[in-house]
Parts: structure tokens; sequence; C-alpha cells
């Protein structure tokens, strides 16, 4: 009995390697040290009633901010740990199996559950403000995307420490990722993991969408929306187009392991090239879904710390829709050496070559729009400017990259792991920081201490460069990605410390970051005016800082494309706005449901990754039955009475 | 939620008739192709084209009968949105034919 104990145990948990089991200690204590706190200082009941259940746009958007950057946490662990590995040849610190899962989680967590956790988390926080609205169009809808997104990641970053993690690379290509290579747990870890928080992916996109185009405040009429919204909207589009296809693949793969069918494998008339090809149709819009907010967000900083209005409003949002569709033309460059033949490689080298002339446009807008502008360098305004250059040569590597003749020299080299690095980190990190350091007065009502936040910039921006110039000429020297051993004699390796070094400093960075939070959680100055840095220019910081329950106690008439601003020169002449009076608002009331129907989907996805349909069956049977519940509660809205609006106006206001 | 008492809420003209001749016409969809399947009955490539035929039709009995996509208010967000998937749609049909006609191996 106990034998067998033992033995299943030392195949369920992840044993023998010391920095797993330095891991799975840290996590067991870590938690433990959570259970401590929330129960000695009574939190339970706060946790549940305000986050755990809450259905408020805000409140799900920072939840959505503290799991990405825990997830960065771990994303850049591992990427320091593989930096480890390959500043000297022939190290032995990591072992091929190890390397293997470690590029794989590392490339899954960064894009899925460190990118687009971000970036929804901004969507939540600022988009129902910016256009005047009290809270996405399915608040419910709402919570359920993040706790299925929440206990997707969960999922998969389990497999770090239970069954095995994943090691067919962030896409999984088969045969790789059959059953007949990869016969362990991980990559079942991968499949469900990321199907479940797909899932609440594609629902943020519809909901993001209606919210958009049903929402927007009176008088706002679409060419009148602030650009972050614009990129939402165009952002989303691509997603609820993009991401079925993602779950379509996934799913296949998973009949082919789960039931045996043959969609990919090398036998039964089955073809791993149809994966590739499935999967990139997924992939190349996905990177545009997360640079476009990128893209919104530094319109919105730049227009505001240049104290101008954004150029090219009209052809800023004609590219952003261009690129959203665009991105479905794109996809085989991310293929051209399988071999489809010199037809199709043409046909997508030149639509690669297309997008590339709305993103043009764009950066001319931003550099025109701070051309004679009153430039406050300020942090989210020198994130803005360091994403500029490095965003431009990350897009001209790119171009190179869609010259499909150069790419058979180029593909699967470090060339490539730098180009993408470079977009990924110079576009849409950057664009987030961006963002993060502008709204975080609106989301917490002070600003972040900006000494701290310019020694994090300068840590990144030199650790990037360091970090990544060096891979272009790796890559042309033949150095290809997905190894974790070279020779002495293939003259890599001092770049390759190089590279190691500037990982270094970018980790330095994320230090400083954390730092800067921590102190400014201790010693911020509250900020009174819910304009935080006196150049807001729409309607998010018209209201204080952080918003109430409800966002707006009267919904402006906002006709003008900088409302607020024009609004505060109004003010300045003296001109009052017309009092509005104010009516009980409609809210919708907190639910425990998405939680609980998350979870029961995280144990059916468990239950599925070892094959364990006593686990697996009741989570799915938990499923149906939240959805039924769900559908007969009829009591899920209520009013607040006006003198509670005018109480909790007059407590944020009358501080002033 | 907020905002919609401003009219978000209005019936979406389907009538019990109509919702019933969709119900049926869609099951009669499914099956032809799934006797089709069963009992052997044509060709491969034959087989092939009933499928996809009546996929097709299936799709367009759900937008009618179900999603009523003719009752749209202007804006036609959701015909546009339509005509957006199609475009896709096709793109990935026709697309992956392309590119993968290069690459059948074993037939
Ligand atoms: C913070 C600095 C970062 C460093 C030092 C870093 C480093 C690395 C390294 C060493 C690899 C493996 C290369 C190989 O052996 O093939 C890698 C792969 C990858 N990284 Fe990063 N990375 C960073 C940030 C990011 C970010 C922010 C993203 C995405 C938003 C990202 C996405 C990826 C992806 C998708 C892969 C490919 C994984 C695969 O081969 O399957 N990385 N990175
Ligand atoms: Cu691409």
């Amino acid at each position: 009995m106990l034998d067998n104990l033992k033995e299943f145990a030392s195949e369920f948990f992840v044993t023998g390697d010391p920095l797993i089991l330095g891991a799975q200690v840290s996590i067991a204590l870590t938690m433990i040290a959570i259970v401590i706190v929330l129960t000695y200082f009574k939190k339970w009941r706060w946790l549940w009633t305000e986050w755990l259940t809450t259905v408020d746009h805000k409140k799900i958007g920072i939840m959505y901010i503290i799991a990405s950057l825990l997830m960065l946490f771990r994303g850049g662990v591992d990427a320091l740990l593989m930096r480890t590995q390959l500043a000297m040849p022939e190290l032995n610190f990591l072992e091929a199996e190890h390397y293997n899962q470690i590029f794989t989680t590392h490339g899954v967590i960064m894009i899925l559950f460190m990118a687009m956790p971000l970036m929804f988390g901004l969507f939540n926080i600022i988009v129902p403000l910016q256009i005047g609205a009290r809270d996405v169009a399915y608040p419910f809808l709402n919570s359920m995307s993040f706790w299925l997104f929440f206990w997707g990641a969960m999922l998969f970053n389990m497999s770090f420490v239970i069954g095995g993690s994943p090691d067919a690379g962030w896409l999984a290509y088969p045969p790789l990722s059959e059953l007949s290579h990869s016969p362990g747990v991980g990559q079942n870890f991968y499949i469900w993991g990321i199907q479940i928080s797909g899932i609440g992916s594609l629902a943020t996109g519809i909901n993001f969408i209606v919210t958009i185009l049903k929402m927007r405040a009176p008088g706002m009429r679409l060419m009148k929306m602030p650009m972050f919204s614009w990129s939402v909207l165009s952002s989303c589009i691509s997603i609820i187009f993009a991401f079925p296809i993602l779950t379509v693949t996934l799913f296949l793969l998973f009949l082919d392991r789960f039931l045996g069918a043959h969609f990919f494998t090398l036998d039964g008339g089955g073809n791993p090239m149809m994966y590739i090809n499935l999967i990139w149709m997924w992939g190349h819009p996905e990177v545009y879904i997360v640079v476009l907010p990128a893209f919104g967000i530094f319109s919105e900083v730049v227009a505001a710390f240049s104290r101008k209005k954004l150029f090219g409003y009209a052809s800023m949002v004609f590219a952003m829709i261009a690129i959203s569709v665009a991105a479905f033309f794109t996809w085989a460059h991310h293929f051209f050496t399988m071999g489809s033949g010199a037809n199709v490689n043409a046909f997508f080298a030149v639509t690669t070559m297309i997008i590339a002339i709305p993103t043009g446009v764009k950066v001319f807008n931003w550099l025109f729009t701070m051309f004679r502008g009153k430039i406050q360098f300020t942090t989210p305004m020198m994130w803005a400017i360091a994403f500029i250059p490095c965003f431009v040569v990350g897009g001209m590597t790119g171009v190179l990259l869609s010259v499909a003749p150069a790419d058979f020299q180029f593909h699967n080299s470090y060339f490539l792991i730098a180009h993408f690095h470079q977009v990924l980190i110079g576009g849409v990190v950057f664009g987030y920081f961006a963002g993060l350091y502008y709204w975080w007065p609106k989301m917490f009502g002070f600003k972040l201490n900006e000494h701290l936040g310019k020694w994090a910039f300068w840590f990144w921006n030199i650790g990037f460069y360091v970090c990544f110039m060096p891979q272009y000429l790796l890559g042309l020297m033949g150095m290809t990605r997905r190894i974790n051993v070279y020779d002495f004699d293939m003259g890599w390796q001092p770049l390759n410390v190089v590279s190691t070094i500037g990982a270094f400093l970018m980790g330095i960075a994320f230090l400083f970051q954390v730092w800067q939070i921590a102190h400014s959680i201790k010693f911020h100055k509250k900020d009174t005016t819910g304009d935080s840095w006196g150049v807001g220019r729409t309607l998010e910081w018209s209201i204080p800082s952080p918003a109430p329950v409800y966002n707006f106690a009267t919904i402006p008439v906002a006709d003008e494309r900088d409302w607020w601003w024009e609004e505060k020169e109004r003010r300045e002449q003296g001109i009052q706005p017309k009092a509005i009076p104010l009516e009980p608002i409609h809210m919708p009331k907190n639910s425990a449901i998405p939680f609980i129907k998350s979870l029961c989907w995280f144990t059916a996805g468990f239950g599925f990754v070892f094959n364990w349909l006593w686990i697996a069956i009741p989570g799915l049977i938990g499923v149906a039955i939240c959805m039924l519940v769900r559908s007969f509660q009829y009591d899920t809205d209520y009013y607040i009475q006006v003198d509670e609006i005018k109480r909790t106006e007059a407590a944020l206001r009358g501080a002033n | 939620m907020a905002n919609h008492d401003t009219g978000a809420h209005k019936s979406h003209g389907g009538s019990f008739k109509s919702y019933l001749i969709g119900f049926l016409l869609s099951i009669v969809l499914t099956i032809i192709p799934l006797v089709v399947v069963l009992n052997d009955m044509m060709s491969r490539n034959a087989t092939l084209i009933v499928i996809l035929a009546m996929a097709v039709l299936q799709f367009l009995v759900q937008l009618f009968f179900f999603m009523h996509i003719r009752d749209e208010e202007k804006p036609r967000y959701n015909l546009m949105t339509l005509i957006l998937a199609v475009v896709i749609l096709l793109t990935i049909v026709a697309g992956s034919i392309w590119i993968m006609t290069y690459n059948m191996t074993a037939g």
C-alpha cells in the first residue's frame, strides 16, 4: 500500500531536479503564508465578496493585471534560466529535456498568460471609463472570462510541479506533440490550459465589441471615440475570428491524443503540416491582437504629454482596422520553408510586406503629434518614445524575414528570436508598461514613483539592446533557436555572454519595478483631482480616481474628440457644464458562479490531463449545473439610489 | 448593463412556426449526410460534396431561423460581421487547400 502510494507520488510530482524541488517548496510555503495571513487578518470574506465574486470591470481589470505581473515574473525567470545555460558553451546547467520544457512554458506564458491578461486588464479598466459606460456590456460574462483565464493559467502552470511540463515548443507542432512522440501528460496540460483560458479570451473579445458599439456616451459617434478604444475594437475584431481557429486546432490535436484520431499524425492519413497551417492562422492575428492595443496606448500617451491633438486621427483608425483584417492574410510567412511552392511563398511575402505600410503610417502620426508639442518626459511618455525606434527596427527586420528566399537562411535562427522579441518587448511590453504607468493613478488614486520608474526604464531599455542585438549576429553566424548547448569552436560564446548580461539587466529592471510599486504604495501622495497628470484629454480623466462603482454619476454628452480637454478649456473660460439631474443607477449584482464554474472547468481539465474520467466527468457536471443555476437566476441587478450617489460623490469630490 | 434600459431589449421577431420550421430543417440537414455516410451510398467525392452542401444549408438555416439576420436594424453590425466571417472562412478553406496541395505526402 505504502509502496504503491510512493510510486504514484514519484510519478505524479515532478521529482529529481533541485531547481524544481526548490520551486515546490517555495510554492507550498507561499500558499501556507497566504492562508495564514488571510486568516489572521480575517480577510477571507473580504476576498470573496470584494474580489472573487465581483463583476465590477475595474476590479476584474486589477485582478488581470496582478495575475499577469506574476506570470511576467515566472516567464522572466524561465528566460533567465535559459540565458544562463546559453552563456557558456557546453554548460550543464539545464539538460536538453529541461531546456525544452523551459522555452515552451516561457513562450506560452509570455504570450497567453502575460501579454493577453495584461492587455485585458487595461481593456477592462479603461474602455468603459473612456467611452462613458458604467460597466461592460456583459459584466457576468466578463467575470467568467477572467476566471477561465485564471484557472486555465493555473492548470498550465501546475505542470511544472505535477506531471511534467510540455516541451514541444510554444505552438506544439505535431508530430512532436502527438502521443507517439510526447506520451506524457505535459502536452495535455498545454491543450487544456490554453483551451480553458482561450474560451475566456473569445468571450472578452465579444464583450468589448458590444460594449464599444452599444454603450458609448450620448454624442460620442464612432469617429469621436478615443484612440485606445478604437485599438481595442480592432484587436477584438481579430480575437473573435482568430480564437475559434485556435480552439478548433487544439481540439483536433486533443482528439488525436485522446481518442486516437489521425488529423495530424504521421500514420493513418494524418498530416502534421496541416496543424502548422492552421495554428498560424490564429498565431499571426494573435501578434496583432496584442500589439494593436499597444498602438492605442501610444496614441493616447503621446497626445497627452505633447499637449496636442493626435495627428491624423482618421488615418490612424483606418490603419488599425486595416491591420486587424489584413492580419488574416499573412499566416504562411511563418513556414516559408515548409515547401508550399514558389507561388504560395510569393503571395504571402507580398501580403506581409503590405501590412507594414499601415504600421508605418502610424509611426509618422506619432512623430507628427510630438512635432512642436510641449513634450513632458514622464515615465509613460518615455516608454512611448523608446518604443518608436525599437519597433521600427523590429519591424524592419520583420520585413527582411518576409523576403521568402532570404527566410530560408533566417528561419529558426537567433535572427528570428531577436526579431520577435524586439517587436514583442519593444512593442507590446513597452506599450503595456506605458499604459500601466499612465493609467495607474486612475486605477489606484496615486502615481507610481517617477524616480524609481526612470531607473527601471533605463535598465529595461539598455538591457533589451544588450540582450537582443547580439542575437541578430548570432543568427547570421548560424546559431539556431531551441538548442541548449553549443561547441567552443563555433565562436558564439562572446556574443552569448553579452546577451545573457542584457537579460539580467532586464531582470534588475523588473526588480526596480517591484520596488517602485512597493515604495509608491507606502509613500504615495493621494491624487484628488482625478486628472492626475493634468494633461488628460479623454473621459476617464473627468471622474475621480479611483472611479466609484458606477463610474459616472451622470453621463456627459461627449460629442468632441478630446472632450475632457475641451471641457477643461470651457471651464477655464467660466462656462460651466449644464447640470444633469441624478437618477438611480442600474447595476449588476455580484455572482459566485463565474468563479465556481471556472473551477469546475479546471477540475475537468485536470481530469482529462491525466485521463482520469472520475475527475473529469464530475467537473463537467459541475459546469452544467452552474449553467442551469444561472439560467434560473432572475434577481441579478439592483439600483443605486440618488441619495447614495450624492453621498459617494460628496465624499470623493469634497476631499479636494 | 447599466445602459440596457435604453432600448436594447426588443423582442427578436421569431414566431413559434418559424422556430419549428428551422428546427425541423436543421434536423433533416443533419440526418441526410449521416445516412449517406453510414450506408456508403455514394462515391467518396460525391459524399464530400453532399456533406459540404448540407453544411452550407445548415449554416443558412441557423442564420435565418434562429439568428434573425434579416430583422436587424441599422447600423447592421451583425451583417457586416457575417460578411467578414465569410471572407475569413473562405480564406481559411481556400488558403489551406492552396498551401497544402504541394504538401500532400502519402495521398
Ligand atoms: C524579458 C526578457 C526576455 C528574455 C531574456 C527572453 C529570452 C528567451 C529565450 C532565451 C528564448 C529561447 C530561445 C531558444 O532557445 O529557442 C525565448 C523564446 C521565446 N520567447 Fe522570450 N524572452 C524574453 C521575453 C519575452 C516576451 C516578453 C515574450 C512575449 C510576449 C517572449 C516570447 C517568447 C516566445 C514565443 C519564445 C519561443 C518559444 C519557443 O521556442 O517555443 N519572450 N525567449
Ligand atoms: Cu506572422
